[in-house]
This record gives structure tokens, C-alpha cells and sequence, in this order.
């Protein structure tokens, strides 16, 4: 019992990085028709920034924020550059693209920074279960999830953003200007990438940190269907929970082996996503 | 006058080629090309031959991986995963059964990445794009790890380490080692190609093409898309599987490490840079693959550069080529080359002939 | 003294030329649509008339020639610029945005405007000239029925308050009942606000009933054109492009 109930809580804190990620994909997702393979890419090279910048001024929230602002600007920078040029040739171009740019800051990273492990600090105290840092990562995720409703919902630029995504051409005929609402997609999901980054980097940071934490991350996506918030939010922390136990019960090194399993049985009974209702598709 | 008659003799050969059936056709290119990898080896120095042999390995699976995307349309991020599973098999076999024959090894390394390869291609047809994407790479990223959950029989980070037989005594004097290797490995790899263009110029391909090109027609003209896509999956799964085992008889050793995601993208870079779906853009994919990673070092070691910007040099420029690539030249290297020829032939012919 | 220079026309086409590939589906057309006039855009199917408004409001890109409106260049601008300039689209089916709510549909039509009080104002005039979507305002937008979702599409077109409406087939698949009352409301917008309707339809003899001019387009030009009185009366025109 004492076991179960340590996991739970683990599988939490790793659970709000795994939707932070999620949503992140979903919302590119649902703006562009585009998984986001860049995304642990983005996510790297903002975690590097402020790994400098912590270096360099010993100040950790300066360096956290500065990693949320690059890793925004390069979503806005892959879409602009990259993304739309593909965006209305097949699939797998798109795919294709974003895999190179992965590669590409990947490989970059490691020739700044190097391939080996340099130590990350925690935002708080990481010590004890369910530490502060655990509480701090849960809160942030939360308040991310919430702000994304909140903005979608209610503003004027949510409204713009979804109409876009659901009917682009209707959508510039009433005034929306697509393409920026595609770009303010991409910039608003990279920096929810970054801050997912932030938070599965510590202890250490090397050029493929973040590439399991990723996996995860398509992993809750998927289960919790790529067009649906409440899905991604809720597969996140249900993977997080769930891996955990795998983790704990049977060794971390099937974790990501149950995950495959655990995508290709959702997949196979619910294509679209479990938390997605099935609904007739549009033509 | 004796030109004219020498092209109506060249034509006719090339007319009686062309009507020979497909296998004989692929297995006597198959046999030029192993003569002139006997006669390559032969001139260059064990280094150069332990090159050619790594480009034989990567061949396979760049075609394997080719045939998956090309032809049937399905994209696999996972392929690293099925040599993991060709070197292990290979491997274990070496350590546990030391009497089995070489040959036999391949072929069951083949038989262990097809099952698992049926596994796959079979839970995941009904995936499409993006979503068959993530599956496999959690295939990639997973599988691994595999090694390190089972350290006693795997040998965990380390990996396993064996010894393979070299030339078999009777050649021992005349043929060095690593030249008898490449041999093996060319051989082992031109037999799987012989089978890959088969697939993808017969009856099979064409039915791969019809489900890629429109999935309803195709089911409703009777064929069952489900079952052709597992079946493209397979034989892609059983190439990389070989190629794994080749990787391991070349170098001894398998390590989780080498099988990482970085290989998997990099194989599916090299198909995109040869050009989808073409055995001729697997090659020159494969020779990327081998030679952006030795020039990468060169250049870094000339230039006086750092370990950590050679060590990643070679994935910066792949990843950087893959997105020029698709922005600039989709049809990659091949159909580049294959655009350049029909020129060529169409300015030698003139405007009237017909280049074919 | 000169007489006051007469105000442009609300629409000019000039030799307009779009195409598909190498299908000219608009041919080098020209007309001229009044201002507060209604005017209509007839032809057989595949005439070129859905082509031709989605030439002019700039969701698809001309190949040559010019639109202005008011006298202001509007060739090549995109959508988006496009309504901002006053003329405003409704696609054929409406474009109505299933997913959003009725509410969300009709916001949107207004949102690039910066009088945030005129917004709100614009809505509530569309509540009142079409009541049943404010009985549905929170439903999703897809669960209206046709004729709902013609006038969620109009309303929404109208929160721009455009000075130009283009119409593609507003009557497409309604009842006739519900397409007389939208023809009938197309005059009464006219009458009250001086708006221009550029209407295309298929249903030549209901168009014309509410129209001042007609155009008539055939393989992508202009193939005849008049008042509206003397195209219906005009047998030969009636027989070989309008079918009635």
C-alpha cells in the first residue's frame, strides 16, 4: 500500500510533464495537421539556454524564463521557415521535416554543449516525496492547461486560432489571418514544449535527454487523441500513473515497451483517442 | 553503317533482357554486381574492405526501410528496433550455439525480426501517418532497453561480445579476413535485394502501390489492404534484421547503444536522401550514411574542431539534408539523377525519338 | 460648374481571368455591380460563377485582370484583406463553422473590426433580424438545419458590416418556402442599409424575381447581360443558359 501510494504521486509529477508535452503536440496538432517531431529538439535547445544562462548569472528563474522565450521563438521560426512550405504536400513531407530539424538541433546541440552529461538544477527542492519540485511541476502544468482553456474559450484570439484549425479558407473569408494564427499555434505550443523541457531535464542534460520523456509525451497525445485538450491533459497524467506502476512492479527498463503496448491496444480499439467521443468525420 | 547495325545488336540483347523473367534478370545484376565487389575488395586494403562490407549492411536495411515507405506509403521511425533484434538474435546464436553455421544464423536473425516484424506491421495497419510514426518510435526508443532490463543474458550497457570464424581455412593464405567478410556480407545483402526488387517490381508492389495510392479502391477490387501493409512491414523488418546480424558478424560485438533513435532516423534520412521507393537511391543513401560519417570526422580533424562537433557533425548535416531535401529536391539523389538522365538521353536521341 | 463626379460602381470586374491548372474557368469577364443595387450572377453549373466570387473576394488568386471596389484595388489581396475592405463572402453551404457555437460563428464574422462597442451592437441587430439563432446562440453550429445555417452564414457575413455581400447559392438544398423568405430578405436588406448583393444562383427565375441586374456566364464569360425585367423576358436567353 505504502509502495502503490509512492508511485501514484511519482507518476503524477511525471504524469504533468508527459501532458505538458501532450498538449504542446496536440495544439501544433490541431493547427496544422503536423506531429511536432522537432518538439524534444526545441524543448533541448531552450533546456540549453538556460543551462547557460543559469551558468553564467547563477540565477535559475532568469534562465527558466529566458528557455520559455527561446524555445518559443523557435517553434515561430520552424513554422515560418519550415513548416509552411510543406504544409500542403503529403504527410510524410511534413513528418520528414520536422525528424531533420530534431536531427539537425540535436546535433547542433551536442557540438555547442557537447554529448556529455552536465548537471541541471531542480527549480525547488527535489528531496522526499512528492517534493516541492514535484508540487511546482503539477502547478505549472495546472495553471498551463487552465490559461490554454481560458485563452481558447473566452478571447477573441482563441476564437481566431480555432477557426483557423477547423476551417481555414471559411476562416480568412471573415477577416482571420490564417497564417499568423498557425504561427501564434506554434509559438504558444513550443513554449509550453519548453517548459515541459525544463521540467524532465534535471538532473543532468546531454543532447538526447528529453527523447524518452518525448515518447511519452506522443504517447499520452495519442491515447488521449491528438485534437482534444481535456484528452491530452488527462492521458498525460494517466500515462504518468500508469508507467510508474509498470516501473515500480515490474523495472523501469519495460517502461517504454508498456507504452507501445499501451499505444498500439488504444489505437486499436479507439482510433481517435480515448477520451475523444467518436463523432462522424467531416467532409 | 556498322554503327547502325552495332545499336540494332545492342537493342535486341536489351530487348531480350528486358523479356526475361523478373528473378533471372535480378539474380544475374545481382551476380554482376557480387563479381564486382569481389574485384573491388580485391584492389583496396582491409580497411577499405571493412567499408564496403558497413555499406553493404546499411544498404539492405535503406531498402528495406525504402520498399516500407516507397512502395506501401507507411513510415516506420523504428527500423533501428529490428536490427537490435538482427544483431541479438545473431549474437546469442554465436555465444549459445556455437555449431550453427553462419548461414543459418542469417536466416534465423531474419526469422526473429520478421516475427517480430509480424507483430508489429500486424498491430499497427491500421495506423496512418503521424500515428504510426510515434508507435514506432517508441519501438525504437524501447526496445533497447530491452538489453539493460536483462543484463545476465543481454549483457546490459555492455552489450554482448563474441568472436565470429574469418576465412575458412582453405583460403586462409590468399583472402585476408576483413575482404572475406565483406564477401559474406554482400552476399547475404545482394540475395535480399534480388528478393526486395522482386517484391517491388511484381505482382506484390503493384498491389502495395494500389492500397498506397487509394486504400478504398484497392479493398474494394479485392485486395486487403490490412494484411499487404503487415506483409511490406515484414519484409522490411527481416531486412533490417539481417543488416543487424551483418553489423554483428562484421564487428563482433552488439551493443544497445547502436540501436538507438539517432540510427533509426538516420536510416529513414538516408531513404529520403536517396529518393523513396528506388533501389539505386537505397545505395546511394547507404553510402551517405557511411561516408557523411567518415568525411564529418575528416573535416572536423582538419579543421581542428572539437570531439563533441565531430562526434555530432554527421547528424546535423543529415537532419539538415532531410529538410532540404523535402523543400528543395523531393525526389531525392535518384530521381535527380534519373531527371538528368532522361534529359540526356532525350538530347542524344532528339526531339523525335523516344528515349525508351 | 461640373456636375459632382458620380460615385464609382460598388463593384468592378475587369476582364477577369481564373483558371485551374489549364481550365480558364473564368474566361475574361467584366461586369459592373451599382452601388445598392442586387445583382445577379447566372449560369449552368460549371459556368464559372462559384470561380468568379472566389476570384473577387480573394480566396482563390487571379490569374490577370482587376477587381476594384469603391474604386479601391482589390486584385490580388488575399481574404482576409479582402473583408476588410467592405466585401464580404459567404461561400456556397455557408461556411458555417460546425465545431464553434452559433454565438462563436457570428463573433468572428465582426472580430478584425477595432470598434469593440459597434461589435456588440452588430450582434444584437443580427439577433433580432434572425431571432431563431439567438434562441440557439450557445448550441454548436452544427446541429442548425440548412436554412439556419444560411442565416448564421449571412449574419456572420453582415457583422462585418460589409458594403458588398456576395452570396454563392443561398438557396442551394433549401425548401423553397425558406428560399423565397431569403430572397425576400435580401430586398429588405438592400431597401433599409443601401447594401450591394452580388447573388449567384442557380435558380435563375427566383434570383431575378429579387434582382436588379443580371449577368449571365457561360464557359467562363460573360454570355449575356441586362436588367433584370428584360433577362426574364428575354425568351432566347431564358431557353439557352438559364433552363426555364
Amino acid at each position: 500500500m505504502e509502495q502503490l501510494a509512492e508511485l501514484v504521486l511519482n507518476g503524477v509529477s511525471s504524469g504533468a510533464v508527459y501532458a505538458a508535452l501532450a498538449l504542446s503536440l496536440m495544439i501544433i496538432y490541431q493547427a496544422t495537421r503536423v506531429v511536432n517531431f522537432a518538439q524534444p529538439g526545441l524543448a533541448l535547445i531552450a533546456a540549453y539556454t538556460a543551462f547557460s544562462v543559469t551558468r553564467a548569472t547563477g540565477s535559475y528563474w532568469l534562465g527558466f524564463v529566458l528557455a520559455l522565450v527561446v524555445g518559443g521563438a523557435l517553434g515561430v521560426l520552424a513554422e515560418r521557415l519550415l513548416i509552411r512550405p510543406v504544409q500542403r504536400r503529403s504527410e510524410l513531407s511534413a513528418i520528414i521535416v520536422t525528424l531533420g530539424l530534431l536531427m539537425l538541433l540535436q546535433g547542433v546541440a551536442g557540438m555547442v554543449w557537447s554529448n556529455e552529461p552536465h548537471s541541471f538544477p531542480y527549480p525547488l527542492d527535489f528531496r522526499g516525496r512528492f517534493s516541492a519540485t514535484d508540487a511546482f511541476a503539477v502547478a505549472a502544468v495546472g495553471v498551463t492547461a487552465l490559461g490554454l482553456l481560458l485563452l481558447f474559450r473566452y478571447t477573441p484570439l482563441g476564437l481566431r486560432m480555432r477557426a483557423a484549425a477547423f476551417r481555414p479558407e471559411v476562416a480568412r473569408m471573415v477577416g482571420v489571418r490564417v497564417g499568423l494564427m498557425l504561427t501564434v499555434g506554434w509559438g504558444i505550443a513550443s513554449v509550453i514544449g519548453a517548459l515541459a523541457g525544463m521540467l524532465a531535464v534535471p538532473p543532468f542534460i546531454f543532447p538526447n535527454v528529453l527523447d524518452g520523456v518525448f515518447v511519452y509525451g506522443i504517447t499520452a497525445a495519442v491515447i488521449g487523441g491528438l485534437d482534444n485538450p481535456f484528452g491530452a491533459v488527462l492521458g498525460g497524467f494517466t500515462l504518468g500513473i500508469g508507467l510508474s506502476l509498470v516501473s515500480g512492479y515490474l523495472g523501469p527498463e519495460l517502461v517504454t515497451l508498456a507504452a507501445l503496448v499501451i499505444v498500439v491496444v488504444v489505437l486499436s480499439l479507439r482510433p481517435d483517442g480515448l477520451f475523444t467521443r467518436p463523432r462522424a468525420r467531416q467532409v | 553503317m556498322t554503327d547502325d547495325t552495332a545499336r540494332t545488336g545492342r537493342a535486341a540483347v536489351l530487348d531480350r533482357w528486358r523479356r526475361s523473367p523478373m528473378l533471372l534478370r535480378h539474380l544475374a545484376a545481382a551476380l554482376a554486381a557480387f563479381l564486382g565487389i569481389v574485384l573491388l575488395t580485391s584492389v583496396t586494403d582491409p580497411f577499405t574492405n571493412l567499408r564496403i562490407a558497413t555499406i553493404g549492411y546499411h544498404l539492405v536495411a535503406v531498402a528495406g526501410l525504402a520498399l516500407l515507405i516507397g512502395v506501401s506509403g507507411q513510415i516506420s521511425l523504428g527500423h533501428g528496433a529490428f536490427m537490435f533484434i538482427g544483431a541479438y538474435t545473431m549474437a546469442l546464436l554465436v555465444i549459445h550455439v556455437p555449431g550453427s553455421p553462419l548461414w543459418a544464423n542469417l536466416l534465423l536473425a531474419i526469422a526473429a525480426s520478421c516475427a517480430a516484424g509480424v507483430a508489429v506491421g500486424a498491430a499497427t495497419a491500421r495506423l496512418h501517418g503521424p500515428y504510426l510514426a510515434g508507435a514506432t518510435l517508441i519501438l525504437a526508443v524501447g526496445l533497447p532497453a530491452v538489453a539493460l532490463r536483462y543484463p545476465e543474458a543481454l549483457g546490459g550497457s555492455n552489450g554482448l561480445t563474441f568472436s565470429v570464424a574469418g576465412t575458412p581455412p582453405a583460403l586462409s593464405d590468399t583472402v585476408p579476413d576483413p575482404r572475406w567478410q565483406s564477401w559474406v556480407v554482400w552476399l547475404a545483402v545482394l540475395l535480399a535485394l534480388v528478393v526486395v526488387a522482386n517484391v517491388s517490381r511484381g505482382r506484390l508492389g503493384r498491389r502495395l502501390r494500389a492500397v498506397r495510392d487509394d486504400e478504398a479502391a484497392a479493398a474494394l477490387s479485392g485486395l486487403r489492404p490490412g494484411r499487404l501493409r503487415t506483409v511490406a512491414f515484414v519484409i522490411s523488418a527481416g531486412c533490417g534484421g539481417l543488416a543487424g546480424a551483418l553489423q554483428a558478424y562484421l564487428l563482433g560485438t552488439a551493443t544497445p547503444s547502436s540501436f538507438g533513435l539517432a540510427l533509426s532516423l538516420s536510416l529513414l534520412a538516408a531513404v529520403v536522401l536517396g529518393g523513396l521507393g528506388s533501389l539505386w537511391g537505397a545505395l546511394w543513401g547507404a553510402l551517405a550514411l557511411v561516408y557523411v560519417e567518415v568525411w564529418g570526422h575528416d573535416a572536423a580533424e582538419a579543421l581542428g574542431l572539437s570531439d563533441h562537433v565531430a562526434n555530432n557533425l554527421p547528424i546535423a548535416l543529415f537532419g539538415a539534408a532531410l529538410i532540404a531535401i523535402v523543400l528543395l529536391w523531393p525526389s531525392g539523389v535518384q530521381g535527380g539523377l534519373a531527371r538528368l538522365g532522361a534529359a540526356v538521353r532525350t538530347r542524344r536521341i532528339g526531339p523525335g525519338g523516344r528515349p525508351d | 460648374m461640373s456636375a459632382p463626379a458620380p460615385a464609382p460602381p460598388a463593384l468592378e470586374v475587369h476582364d477577369l481571368v481564373s483558371a485551374y491548372g489549364a481550365v480558364r474557368a473564368v474566361d475574361g469577364v467584366s461586369l459592373t455591380v451599382p452601388a445598392g443595387s442586387i445583382t445577379a450572377v447566372l449560369g449552368a453549373n460549371g459556368a464559372g460563377k462559384t470561380t468568379l466570387l472566389r476570384t473577387v473576394s480573394g480566396a482563390k488568386a487571379a490569374q490577370s485582370g482587376r477587381v476594384l471596389a469603391d474604386g479601391v484595388e482589390l486584385t490580388r489581396l488575399p481574404a482576409d484583406r479582402v473583408v476588410r475592405h467592405g466585401v464580404a463572402h459567404v461561400p456556397e453551404g455557408g461556411g458555417v463553422i460546425t465545431q464553434l457555437t452559433v454565438e462563436e460563428n457570428l463573433r468572428l464574422g465582426g472580430l478584425w473590426r477595432a470598434d469593440r462597442a459597434d461589435r456588440v451592437r452588430a450582434r444584437e441587430e443580427m439577433y433580432q433580424l434572425f431571432p431563431v439563432l439567438a434562441e440557439r446562440r450557445r448550441q454548436p453550429a452544427g446541429a442548425l438545419s440548412g436554412g439556419e445555417r444560411q442565416m448564421l452564414a449571412i449574419g456572420r457575413a453582415l457583422m462585418a458590416r460589409p458594403r458588398v455581400l456576395l452570396l454563392d447559392e443561398p438557396s442551394l438544398g433549401l425548401a423553397p418556402m425558406v428560399t423565397r423568405r431569403l430572397l425576400r430578405l435580401l430586398r429588405e436588406l438592400r431597401d433599409g442599409t443601401g447594401l450591394t448583393v452580388v447573388l449567384v444562383e442557380q435558380n435563375a427565375r427566383g434570383a431575378l424575381s429579387v434582382a436588379d441586374h443580371g449577368f449571365v456566364l457561360s464557359l467562363g464569360r460573360v454570355a449575356a447581360s441586362g436588367d433584370a425585367d428584360r433577362l426574364l423576358a428575354d425568351d432566347r436567353t431564358r431557353h439557352a443558359y438559364l433552363g426555364f
